[in-house]
């Protein structure tokens, strides 16, 4: 039913609406609220809360829950994150299931704790060593973070593998009214856990189930490597998801996502109001990427905007989107300064003059 | 009687279970195997009391002792 | 076909171990094998392994294992026991892992009193990787990283587990033992026996340190290597009992 929540309290609540049974985690400003909500309410729902002594704890108790095949996560910001890339990337490798939620901040650094959209490529392309990816899905409303904090479990557990979910400081503090979608039953697509997760002891036939991602022979971790990589050409196949508005003949298209994806859609009014036909394609995974649907979308565009609250790292995606078919241009503010409609406007306006 | 077996898939000839037998019975066999080791064995089964010495101090569980 | 007095514990793979001649792992894995055969537990252990000369371990645990990150066996055995609060979780870590990079999961989880059982082989030395100097190693003792031997105005004193954890709360059991002759090797499987007793219990966080040997990177005999248990290495860790409590 519809409440009104704080972005980080209903994301943990849509997170054990959706089956999580543990959560380790470490203060850090913007997402101090999802540990905190976590400590009562999931202990509440018979669940496990352990505050850990640092992200790197908390990344490996995900680890240890999720090799026994339980759904388990944790939220950080960005510096956080980036201690957590080795337990994600062996989360990647020993193929264990888990959701990661980061709330972003301003960086580089200890940056800023207002919002941003700077860890884009942390996310998309990883901290991590080897060849892995991180799933990540990317809302930009309450209702939708709590939508795709839910699926982010179901998508781990499908293709067994550690899944992301990126807010910014703004969506995760800010109150919306959400309705929650309660008790909701895994995909029956997803594969029995029983069939490769740690239990004790041994099964009936006298085999044991192990989770490691050593290899001592290189051809066996060539192969596992090969197999990977298959699972992701999958996940590219079958997870893709985005929005795309208004751009049949549109004179500009606005790729954001996130807040920024929010302000654009003033901009998109203001571009009605004064005769400028301006849509959007907001991609909600940003791996993996929309590159065809992004480029099918702004076959009409004049120019394309990219607009984000960070430095020209969406920009790369949109560029192997759009391979120098469109002439691109850039918007961004950073570290927590709000991203205005008017600006962003005035940047549609210059491109469209410019593209003629 | 006690039977002291060394199993020659596991025995490396560290020879700690030499060191440790009370009665002194326990020594190298002088053969190689094919992974180039020496193993040991229990060189007078007839004097072994049954002590387990050797067993447990076998860092590859290589040992295995039955009393008849 | 008379009786077995001795058996392989079933607790290991029929396969022979990668470690060197009269390494410890091994015998330390065999001694905890028997432990939790004879407490009647394998059919709800885990093994937790780390990284060192015990990584590939998952080739010979004989139950359901998983090989962490190094450093962080604690933590994620934290959250194995999470999920499986009935499992029965055997960590076994070398020096660098548990005191090194994985000090902070160490002490964290010990000051939780996580429901967990630690064995703790401490061989002076950073084995896997080619003898390095680790934080337990003797002062004059010589590695790779401290060719002239440990000085300890450049490198540090030995650290002491036993009593760093012992000052914690939470810790139910915190012994060192020894395995180089027969009645210490009996003593360790005792205190094993009572630290997994501890977590069948669920009365929390048990720590067992055994003095362990590193033949190949002391560049000893397995015979020597025990001797310098003995003689050197006992006198820097002082075996004993530093808590033992209900």
């Amino acid at each position: 039913m519809k409440k009104l929540m704080k972005g980080n309290e209903a994301i943990a609540e849509a997170a054990i609406q959706a089956g999580c049974k543990c959560y380790f985690g470490y203060p850090i400003t913007p997402q101090n609220e999802v540990p905190e909500y976590m400590s009562w309410r999931l202990r509440e729902m018979g669940g496990v809360f352990k505050q850990a002594e640092s992200e790197v704890a908390s990344v490996n108790m995900v680890y240890g829950a999720g090799a026994a095949g339980v759904r388990a996560m944790t939220s950080s910001s960005g510096l956080g994150i980036a201690l957590m890339q080795e337990g994600i990337t062996n989360l990647a490798s020993t193929q264990v299931p888990a959701v990661f939620l980061n709330v972003m901040r301003g960086g580089p650094g200890l940056g800023t704790i207002q919002a941003s959209q700077a860890d884009y490529n942390q996310m998309t392309r990883g901290g991590g060593n080897g060849d892995y990816y991180l799933p990540t899905y990317a809302p930009s409303t309450l209702q939708e973070a709590c939508d795709l904090i839910q699926k982010a479990f179901d998508t781990a557990f499908k293709y067994r593998t550690p899944v992301g979910v990126m807010v910014d400081a703004t969506i995760g503090n800010m109150m919306e009214s959400v309705d929650i979608k309660e008790n909701v039953q895994p995909d029956p697509s997803i594969p029995d856990v029983n069939e490769w997760c740690i239990r004790g002891g041994r099964r009936e036939d006298g085999s044991v189930h192990r989770i490691k991602g050593l290899f001592n022979v290189p051809e066996e971790c060539e192969a596992f490597n090969e197999e990977l990589a298959k699972k992701y050409d999958k996940i590219r196949e079958n997870e893709v998801m985005v929005d795309i508005k208004d751009c049949e003949g549109a004179d500009v298209v606005i790729v954001a996502y996130g807040t920024t994806a929010r302000i654009a859609k003033q901009t998109m009014k203001l571009g009605k109001e004064n005769g400028l036909k301006i849509g959007m394609v907001r991609p909600q995974t940003v791996w993996p990427f929309p590159y065809d649907e992004l480029r099918e979308a702004c076959r009409d565009a004049k120019g394309v905007l990219c607009a984000e609250m960070a430095i020209d790292q969406l920009l790369q995606d949109v560029k192997l989107a759009l391979e120098g078919t469109k002439p691109i241009a850039t918007y961004h503010r950073l570290s927590g300064v709000m991203p205005s409609a008017n600006d962003m406007y005035d940047a549609c306006v210059k491109l469209a003059k410019e593209a003629k | 009687m006690f039977i002291v077996k060394v199993n020659p898939d596991y025995c490396k000839g560290c020879g700690l279970c030499i060191d440790l037998c009370p009665k002194h019975i326990m020594a190298m066999t002088g053969k190689i195997n094919d992974k180039g080791m020496d193993l040991a064995e229990c060189a007078k089964p007839e004097d072994c009391i049954g002590c387990k010495s050797c067993a447990m101090t076998c860092p590859d569980a290589a040992i295995t002792i039955e009393k008849q | 076909m008379g009786e077995m007095i001795y058996k392989r514990t079933d607790f290991l793979k029929a396969r022979p171990t990668h470690y060197c001649p009269g390494c410890t792992h091994g015998l330390e894995h065999k001694l905890v094998g028997e432990v939790l055969e004879e407490l009647g537990v394998i059919d709800r252990s885990i093994m937790v392994i780390s990284v060192g000369c015990s990584a590939p371990a998952y080739d010979y645990a004989n139950v359901d294992n998983i090989a962490c990150l190094h450093g962080r066996a604690p933590a994620t055995a934290t959250g194995v026991k999470a999920a499986l609060p009935d499992s029965i979780v055997y960590l076994h870590q070398g020096d660098g892992d548990l005191l090194s990079i994985g000090l902070d999961e160490t002490i964290s989880a010990a000051g939780r009193g996580e429901n967990i059982t630690v064995v703790f082989a401490n061989n002076n030395i950073y084995g896997m990787t080619g003898g390095q100097m680790a934080a337990t190693t003797l002062i004059g003792q010589k590695a790779t990283t401290c060719p002239a031997g440990r000085d300890p105005h450049l490198d540090g004193y030995p650290m002491k587990a036993c009593e760093m954890i012992a000052t914690l709360t939470a810790p139910k059991l915190v012994a060192r033992t020894a395995l180089y002759d027969i009645p210490h090797i009996i003593q360790t499987k005792k205190i094993l026996k009572k630290a997994f007793q501890n977590q069948i219990d669920k009365k929390g966080y048990s720590f067992v340190e055994i003095l362990s040997t590193c033949p190949t990177n002391w560049h000893m005999s397995p015979q020597a290597s025990m001797e310098h248990v003995k003689n050197e290495m006992e006198e820097v860790y002082p075996l004993g009992i530093f808590k033992d409590e209900d």
